[in-house]
């Protein structure tokens, strides 16, 4: 799949920030005064910086009001809701911390369960897409989540979130053992996806058209691969190691900025290989994954 | 809406085959030649005459090889378009009710006036059957030519989709799936008719026709053993001649 740049940064930055405000929600970070207003600022400011980029890929943003139409059946459209429902929500705890209004910490809490839920919303418009096997796995709101409470736990300066940075690891490691085996466990090739498998063994004579395509473009997706291992290192290293370590030595501010950089940039290098490693069964009808 | 309707009166929908189909691309030019002025916004192409262009189609074709285990390889041509799922993907995915399977003949199509053109109806189709408009910015697909099939201005023979009015050896066929009396749903029945991966359960309504048997070699040749008779005399004396040259 195309690795679209904004679609990266939303769902990074959204996440961390949905992250972030799940603790302050839950008053496990209570910042108050203008400490708190960072604070929640950050969180609002990730959380919404993320949802409109999350825009700029659209072919006709000017209706995107129109996404809060079909929550039955849409995952895309629940996120729409439980985004703004979880910002607005949290509103008032926020307002409280920072001026010290003293309105109880339940007041909350309604607002972090949506925040979570606003990142499992996330996940699930990819889980759910049956022609993607690598997403198409319990394991990718599993992995959506723990990103979201790591990477919120180092925002909102923890002292647990080396811990769950360690979980992250661990998830990231099993969403890639597993990830890896997807395509060849739904066990469709060019020809049970053509059905000519009845026939024979199928190639690639010629392909359908000489230029190239939407499809070929968004969902068959084959360059950068090659490094994909190295990348992988690279995101384990940022996203989990290198963030612990500083936490684990230091409570100092630029413990918590060199934890929370690297952790982003790793978390993006992640997200990138989430798309650009996961494969659209319409590439079989290429010859091409 | 984008919750599927329980239950469709019609099941419109096209039989493919694969026997007749030359991979002339007669139906993807039919396709693109009507539908880029008939349903919706035009079907877009991008630098058309410069070195790397692009366009919209909704219906393409590709030729395979196929070795069977014994026998000669074939080519088998192998036309795409929407199949028009009963459990269709692409719809409940959409966020904004813009992709819909209609109740009365279950056509699948896209409103496009609500379209946020988002792409994630063509993430969710497993058959490549939608293609983004990028001058646009909302999704194409195929629409059954919905505007022919009902339109009592064409003449009735033309009330058909226009790649199956223009395939020039009858390889695409249109018809109602839901009667077993149809043409299509004989034909499918005849000639062991098939979804294309039913496994991913989005019950595909249109169906391919797998090519007939094909000859294989030793019964072609029943006449062998007679064709190989040794040239004697004159025809012999030339054999050899033209046999060293
Ligand atoms: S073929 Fe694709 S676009 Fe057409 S109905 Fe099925 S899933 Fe939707
Ligand atoms: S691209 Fe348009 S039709 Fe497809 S899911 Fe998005 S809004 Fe719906
Ligand atoms: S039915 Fe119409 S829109 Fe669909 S592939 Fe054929 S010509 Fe194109």
């Amino acid at each position: 799949m195309h690795p679209a740049p904004s679609v990266i940064l939303f769902s990074v930055l959204s996440g961390a920030g949905f992250g972030l405000l799940f603790y302050l929600g839950f008053g496990l970070a209570h910042p108050s005064g203008w400490a708190a207003f960072l604070w929640w600022g950050l969180g609002y400011a990730l959380a919404v910086i993320g949802l409109s980029a999350s825009t700029f890929h659209l072919g006709n943003p000017q209706r995107a009001l129109l996404a809060f139409s079909q929550w039955r059946s849409s995952w895309l459209s629940r996120e729409a809701w439980t985004s703004v429902a979880a910002l607005v929500l949290l509103a008032p705890m926020a307002l409280s911390d920072w001026l010290g209004l003293g309105l109880p910490r339940g007041f909350g809490w309604p607002g972090a369960v949506l925040a979570l839920g606003t990142v499992f919303t996330t996940s699930m418009i990819y889980a759910q897409i049956k022609a993607v096997p690598r997403w198409h796995l319990w394991l990718t709101p599993v992995m959506f989540l723990t990103f979201a409470l790591a990477g919120g736990a180092v925002l909102a300066g923890q002292s647990f979130a080396p811990v769950l940075l360690a979980v992250l690891l661990v998830v990231l490691l099993a969403i890639w053992q597993v990830g890896d085996g997807q395509f060849a466990r739904r066990a469709q090739t060019l020809g049970t996806a053509t059905g000519l498998d009845r026939i024979g063994t199928v190639t690639v004579f010629e392909q359908a058209h000489t230029a190239g395509n939407y499809l070929l473009r968004e969902m068959i997706f084959v360059v950068g691969r090659k490094h994909a291992q190295k990348l992988r290192g690279l995101a384990m290293v940022l996203t989990c190691l290198l963030p612990a370590v500083a936490l684990a030595i230091s409570t100092g501010w630029w413990a918590f900025v060199a934890a929370a950089v690297c952790h982003i940039t790793g978390a993006l290098a992640a997200r990138w290989l989430f798309f650009a490693e996961a494969e659209h069964v319409v590439g079989l009808f290429y010859g091409k994954r | 809406m984008t919750t599927l309707p329980t239950h469709t009166e019609k099941k419109l929908g096209l039989a493919i085959d694969l026997d007749t189909c030359v991979g002339c691309q007669a139906c993807v030019t039919a396709c693109k030649g009507w539908n880029d002025q008939g349903y919706g916004v035009p079907l877009s192409d991008q630098n058309p005459y410069g070195a790397d262009p692009s366009g919209v189609f909704l219906n393409r074709v590709h030729s395979y090889a196929v070795q069977p285990i014994d026998g000669a390889a074939q080519t088998i041509n192998f036309p795409r378009s929407c199949l028009h799922c009963d459990d269709a993907p692409c719809v409940t995915v959409c966020p904004t009710g813009a992709s819909y399977k209609r109740a009365e003949d279950g056509i699948v199509l896209v409103n496009e006036d609500a379209c946020i053109g988002c792409g994630l109806c063509a993430w969710a189709c497993p058959y490549g059957a939608r293609e983004m408009d990028a001058a646009a910015g909302v999704m194409k697909k195929c629409t059954l030519c919905v505007d022919r099939i009902y339109n009592e201005n064409l003449p009735e023979e033309d009330r058909e989709p226009a790649c199956v009015r223009g395939c020039p050896t009858g390889a695409r066929h249109f018809g109602d799936f839901a009667d077993p009396d149809s043409k299509v749903s004989r034909l499918s029945a005849e000639r062991g008719g098939y979804a294309l991966m039913p496994d991913l359960g989005t019950k595909p309504v249109n169906r391919y026709l797998p090519p007939r048997k094909k000859d294989v070699p030793y019964e072609a040749s029943v006449l062998a053993p007679l064709l190989d008779i040794k040239a004697s005399g004159f025809a012999g004396w030339l054999d050899r001649v033209l046999g060293k040259i």
